[in-house]
């Protein structure tokens, strides 16, 4: 399709508009969506090529929000990158946290008590927990359904920001990870608030499912929406719970069975469709297998140290070589690339954000679909735009 | 049925409009200025330093310049210059001390990386939030007469915290104390015309490193 004669024309909202013209199709337009448009989830932009209400062509543009992390990480010690890594993904700086411990641990051999392990586990499920109900909720908002499930997910969300407060002193920038365990170890109020805030989360759940999961109008309009193939996911690299809902059976919690999952028992669910109410089931369901496990690493948690004592905080030198250290975070798999040359920084430092990969297939769930359903298949994606950017 | 669904949302909006205004657990928001948020003992934002003796803060300050903290803070917003000169510190000690300390906290990102790498328990994480000011470049930038905050102040804000960490260098003037003792008698008694004793070792700071050539 030729694309010529563009002739730009003042538009509501402010966006650009564009005629294209095309001799066979009549009039296409191209509509710029974003940056700052409240339903693209931050800076993020969207070119969107329209024939009549129907999307031809999506061109997605990022790096509004670069912030060279992958270059600082190059330059600042092993441990001060850490703090960074909680301004990737944003919501979840807990389980991106634990992923750059895991790689920094392989790559200097450093074992991980046992404790800690389990307390990672509470707290990455719990950073699932809040992930997924945000998720919901926005995703809620991009439907149209002004405030009142976002609402109820972020006042549950607080509850969860408020444990990682009394823990790490930080509601979202946690940097409590460190290499080879915890940075302070949960007392036991902490854990009674969170055996309280587990045993009261299902009910939440249920409520949530009442006012969300029947609804005719929700089900009519996502319903068949922003299919996706698993052919394509997995060809894709697209990880989580898009992955997930397309019926392909990759949890990397079972896969790799990495820290003490493989001693939890609890299920991968998985969807059937690939479309976006999939999606939003599928995190409804992740959250309730969250639970479970939560209720067996409170249980089950050992006493001993939260650190391996001989993980060194000043002078942190690994021995040369490098280490890919992931894990399955609330939006896929979260993974952190290193090489050392012995030095107190990394010689190379890349991160493998799950929102930028899953948000490659973003045009081919929208095409033949209208720019309000454009909307909220980006909203069941899931992206952050601290870490698609970086 | 259709329509189920939808009336089964609308209970649970009806439940929770009527629960917000009943269901003490659901009054989420504090009419600030009035009543303050009780703050975790663990929140942090900005860095202070320590000082022993409120009647004299800039003489008793814990920190010896040994410049770690400014060296490891990711965004680099700790300046120090060292002294030339050394002051006896709240011991007694003759250290050297920091004649500049400044943190830029329109920079710091309160990560608490200097708290944890101090090795003399000099500067902890501070709970103050009503720092809001007009002048954007000269009241961020604090220097170490507006950082030193004194031990009392610590112990008020991070109680357990603070408890630890009196003991612990307790613990370490009585050990370094113990073993200066020790050294002097193993001196004194075999030779009698022995050099006075050196003062006690400090805890071993790192020598500060030149910053990396450019
Ligand atoms: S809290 Fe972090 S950013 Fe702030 S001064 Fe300390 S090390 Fe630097
Ligand atoms: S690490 Fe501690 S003692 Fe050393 S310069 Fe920083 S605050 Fe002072």
């Amino acid at each position: 399709m030729s694309v010529s004669d563009l002739t730009p024309l003042s538009a509501p909202g402010g966006s650009t508009v564009r005629a294209v013209h095309d001799e066979f199709h009549g009039d296409l337009l191209e509509v710029s969506m974003g940056p700052h448009h409240p339903s693209t989830h931050g800076v993020f932009r969207m070119i969107v090529t329209l024939d009549g209400e129907t999307i031809v062509k999506l061109k997605p543009v990022f790096g509004y929000l670069h912030r060279n992390h992958e270059k600082l990480g190059e330059n600042t010690t092993y441990l001060a990158s850490m703090p960074y890594t909680d301004r990737l993904d944003y919501l979840n700086s807990m389980t991106n946290n634990w992923a750059y411990a895991v790689a920094v641990e392989k790559l200097a051999g450093l074992a991980v008590p046992e404790r800690a392990e389990y307390v990672r586990v509470i707290l990455a499920e719990l950073t699932r927990l809040l992930n997924h109900s945000c998720l919901a909720g926005f995703l809620m908002q991009d439907c149209g359904c002004s405030g009142t499930p976002l609402m109820y997910a972020f006042r549950e969300r607080e509850k969860i920001l408020d444990l990682f407060e009394s823990l790490s002193g930080s509601r979202m920038m946690c940097n409590y990870q460190r290499f080879g365990g915890c940075r302070v170890d949960p007392s036991a109020d902490w854990l009674a608030g969170a055996q309280r805030l587990t045993d009261g989360y299902g009910a939440f759940l249920d409520e949530f499912e009442a006012l969300l999961t029947g609804n005719e109008i929700l089900m009519a309009r996502t319903q068949g929406v922003g299919r996706l193939s698993s052919a394509l996911a997995i060809s894709a690299g697209v990880t989580g719970p898009a992955l997930r809902a397309t019926g392909v059976a990759h949890d990397l919690r079972k896969v790799d069975g990495y820290g003490v999952y493989p001693r939890f028992d609890f299920r991968v669910p998985l969807g059937d469709h690939g479309d976006t109410y999939d999606r939003y089931m599928i995190r409804i369901l992740e959250m309730r297998e969250s639970l479970k496990i939560l209720s067996q690493a409170l249980a089950g948690l050992p006493g001993g140290p939260i650190m391996d004592p001989k993980a060194k905080l000043r002078g942190f030198r690994p021995k040369a070589g490098e280490a890919y250290g992931r894990i399955e975070g609330p939006k896929g798999e979260i993974g952190f690339y290193l090489i050392s040359d012995g030095s107190a920084n990394p010689y190379r430092y890349r991160v493998r954000p799950p929102s930028f990969i899953n948000l490659t297939i973003l045009e081919d769930m929208c095409l033949g679909r209208t720019v309000a359903d454009a909307v909220i298949i980006l909203g069941s994606v899931d992206i952050v735009l601290g870490e698609v950017d970086r | 049925m259709l329509g189920t669904g939808l009336i089964k949302g609308l209970a649970v909006t009806a439940k929770n409009l009527v629960g917000s205004y009943h269901d003490p657990a659901r009054y989420t928001t504090l009419e600030y200025p009035e009543v303050k948020p009780k703050l975790p003992e663990a929140y942090r934002n900005f860095p202070f330093l320590v000082t022993e003796n409120a009647t004299d803060p800039m003489g008793t300050l814990r920190c010896v310049a040994c410049q770690i903290c400014e060296k490891e803070c990711p965004p680099q917003c700790i300046y120090i210059e060292k002294s030339k000169d050394k002051k006896p510190d709240a011991a007694g000690k003759p250290q050297i001390y920091p004649a500049v300390f400044a943190i830029d906290t329109s920079v710091c990102m309160s990560c608490q990386i200097c708290v944890e790498v101090c090795p003399f328990d000099a500067i902890k994480m501070d709970q103050e939030y009503e720092i809001a000011t007009t002048d954007r470049f000269g009241a961020l930038l604090l220097n170490r007469e507006q950082l030193a905050k004194p031990n009392s102040y610590y112990h008020q804000i991070h109680p357990t915290e603070a408890v630890e960490v009196d003991a612990r260098l307790a613990e370490e003037r009585r050990a370094a104390e113990e073993k200066a003792k020790a050294a002097a008698a193993a001196k004194s008694a075999p030779k009698s015309a022995a050099p006075a004793p050196k003062p006690p070792a400090a805890p071993s700071a790192e020598a500060p490193k030149p910053p990396p050539a450019a």
